[in-house]
């Protein structure tokens, strides 16, 4: 069989699937980019061309440089927290004792939760009269008076990172774990009988094998984070004070709220371009991380 | 989606017909409706069942969101093409939906009897220009509820009936040590701020608009703002309450922690519940206070409507739905959560019995409804008023300030 033939039968298996691709992600994203040149609305007016006054109205406007930043910062520190916790717990769940495997699973509970839950229920702990933090913090004397700690720009972002972390640390700790499963025992030992201490063992026998599967979750955590709408919007609003307003939650409301789809579609593709230049950075390290683990 | 969906169904429905009873000629509507206040999700399908008894070649399907998500899903089914029949509208939303073709203008629907029957002021939730967009549901407004236990403990013989004097009432019960922060609301960053600000407008004599220009920045839209920015300086105001929903506000005042509350009607008949409510027996109500000079008593429209989608493909049924739930019949058997919208059932002991107080205040504050701003731009001016609220209320921007930037944000 020649060469060409094998590839047209490849291409003509993979069609059916390649025109599915195109009907679902392809069609939609044309889509929005020619939406994002209109003044369209959600329902009545389809909209005229307005060339790139979306983009410019939204860029050079007060709120999108301090979402920007506000999303930033949401994405770096949970997703830096998310991964030191992560790898923490899979350090400790690789060791031998008792209770292990119901650790493990008890471990995948937050992950498993749908996020609005976790929201929910991190509101009820947070609540400034009633809540279980409150409580817990005053009882223990670290609090004289109980606090509103959603209610204060200082803290409600450091609040919604907790509950964020929370629930994404355990696939990063699944993640590791199953990476450190992988790690062969021999070379343990021969890092045992060479005397190497705790740190050396960690630094130059496991992280190698960690780097590339870490590597992973950092990516999908990052893109993630980024994109991140629900449990804020539960949680907060955006609020106080704009405080908590993330990229999504922005485009949440120039899209449905004030039904500028439009607009809303440019904001959205302008976060779309984001995340796909972190992705394709992150991709290339991953590449490296890779190339020199092997 | 929807046409594969109904062939399915079809054929499931031909596939199994043979094994059930004969089949009806069923039409499916289906309705929207806000998951929490006022009627509980209980009560509208005990209503709805009540319907298709009498209509049972109607089947209702029932969806319901928190007040939150109402506009957005309504807005998104629309334009996602699969809309729903019915849908429970705020009286802030005509304007808007009207302008983007919704709603069904159902004035030639709306009879004689009816526009003679239901109070007058209800009529102005589901109007704008000279046309009708659905008909009345939810007659509410803000009242003042007290805790006359503690009242009675400060000395304070009569509930305030000025905004001063509710402060300074607020200031004995602090002092005196019997609450730290005796004054609840509703101040999250959410529509529910807008309706405690709108109410302090209307007392003060503010303006959201003039002109179709904003006017909330000076006058008695800055004076209501100063007031909350007062209030929750001086410690009087519980200082959560800038993270405060409608519900959380209940809750406190249930639990004994608030001396005065701004809240909604359904509050009423929940608080003096023993079941729910620690302070079962001790509720007063009023209508919200006024200004001295300026007004006698304040309120907000907050009531609801029930409106047919322009996407509707069952126009007729949806509107006799919508015509049997806005029913005196109907709204009288549940006046204990929702007071009605028909003139004739305030006569009527049925409805009044066992709530004469909140039938008393409501005579003063429903006809003290103030309108928050009837423009297409509404929610753009909603938040952008949530934020000014609330960085007032943070110290992040004086108030001035803060409704200048709000101004100037508004779209408008």
């Amino acid at each position: 069989m020649s060469g060409t033939w094998i590839t047209t039968r490849a291409w003509l298996l993979m069609l059916p699937l390649l025109i599915v691709m195109v009907a679902v992600i392809g069609w939609p994203l044309v889509d929005t980019v020619h939406l994002s040149f209109t003044d369209a609305k959600l329902v009545g007016t389809s909209g005229s061309y307005v060339g790139f006054d979306n983009y410019v109205r939204l860029v050079s406007g007060n709120a999108f440089g301090r979402t920007l930043f506000t999303t930033t910062w949401f994405a770096v520190v949970s997703v830096t927290a998310e991964m030191a916790l992560g790898v923490l717990a899979a350090l400790l769940l690789n060791q031998q004792f008792r209770g292990r495997t119901l650790l493990r699973a008890l471990m995948i509970l937050p992950w498993a939760l749908p996020t609005v839950v976790n929201a929910t229920l991190w509101r009820l702990i947070y609540n400034p009269e009633y809540g279980a933090l409150n409580a817990a913090l005053t009882q223990l004397g670290v609090l004289s008076d109980y606090r509103s700690w959603l209610g204060e720009p200082g803290t409600a972002m450091t609040a919604l990172i907790v509950a964020d972390c929370w629930k994404n640390f355990p696939l990063v700790a699944l993640i590791a774990l199953a990476a450190l499963q992988a790690v062969p025992r021999d070379v343990i030992a021969a890092s045992f009988v060479d005397g190497a201490s705790a740190f050396a063992r960690f630094r130059y026998v496991t992280l190698p094998y960690l780097a590339g599967p870490l590597m992973v979750a950092l990516v999908l955590r990052t893109i993630e984070a980024f994109k991140v709408f629900d449990i804020i919007w539960v949680m907060t609003r955006g609020g106080p004070a704009n405080s908590t307003r993330t990229l999504s939650i922005l485009v949440y409301q120039e899209a449905f709220s004030f039904q500028r789809a439009g607009s809303g579609a440019s904001l959205a593709l302008i976060v779309t371009l984001i995340v796909t230049v972190l992705a394709i950075v992150y991709g290339t390290a991953v590449k490296k991380v890779a190339g020199s683990a092997a | 989606m929807n046409r594969f969906f109904g062939r399915t169904l079809l054929s499931a429905t031909l596939l199994t017909a043979p094994f059930s009873v004969p089949a009806f000629a069923e039409t499916q509507i289906n309705a929207l409706f806000m998951a929490q206040a006022a009627y509980s999700e209980a009560d509208v399908r005990a209503m709805t069942e009540a319907f298709t008894k009498t209509n049972p070649d109607i089947k209702v399907n029932l969806e319901f969101v928190p007040y939150e998500g109402l506009h957005d899903k309504t807005v998104l089914a629309q334009g996602a093409g699969n809309a729903y029949d019915v849908v429970l509208f705020d009286v802030i939303w005509p304007a808007e939906f009207a302008a983007n073709n919704v709603l069904v203008d159902v004035s030639p629907k709306i009879t004689d009897d009816m526009k003679a029957g239901v109070l007058p002021g209800a009529w102005t939730t589901v109007k704008y220009g000279d046309k009708f967009y659905g008909m009345p549901w939810i007659l509410d407004t803000k009242y003042l509820f007290y805790n006359k236990e503690i009242l009675t403990k400060a000395g304070i013989a009569n509930p305030p009936k000025t905004w001063d004097e509710l402060a300074a009432d607020a200031k004995i019960i602090k002092d005196k040590g019997i609450l730290a922060t005796p004054i609840a609301w509703s101040w999250a960053q959410a529509e529910a701020a807008i309706c405690d600000y709108t109410t302090l407008v209307s007392a003060f004599g503010g303006d959201f608009l003039k002109d179709g220009k904003p006017a909330f920045q000076t006058g008695g839209g800055l004076d209501a703002l100063k007031y909350m920015v007062d209030t929750y300086k001086s410690g009087v105001t519980n200082p959560n309450s800038k993270e405060f929903l409608e519900e959380d506000v209940r809750k406190v005042f249930e639990n004994g922690d608030a001396a005065f509350a701004l809240n909604w009607t359904y509050m009423y008949n929940m608080a003096n519940d023993p079941k729910d409510s620690k302070v079962a027996g001790k509720v007063g109500v009023v209508p919200a206070p006024g200004v001295a000079g300026k007004s006698e008593a304040s309120a907000v429209n907050g009531s609801m409507g029930l409106g047919v989608t322009t996407a509707s493909k069952h126009q007729d049924e949806a509107w006799k739905y919508i015509v049997f739930m806005t029913s005196q019949q109907t709204q009288n058997a549940y006046a204990k959560l929702s007071l009605p919208i028909w003139a004739s059932s305030y006569a009527d002991p049925a409805v009044t019995k066992g709530q004469e107080e909140l039938i008393a205040a409501a005579k003063v504050g429903l006809a003290a409804m103030y309108p928050r701003p009837a423009t297409p731009k509404y929610q753009e001016i909603s938040v952008a008023l949530q934020q000014a609220i609330q960085e007032a209320l943070l110290g992040q921007s004086s108030p001035e300030d803060a409704l200048k930037t709000a101004a100037d944000n508004s779209g408008l």
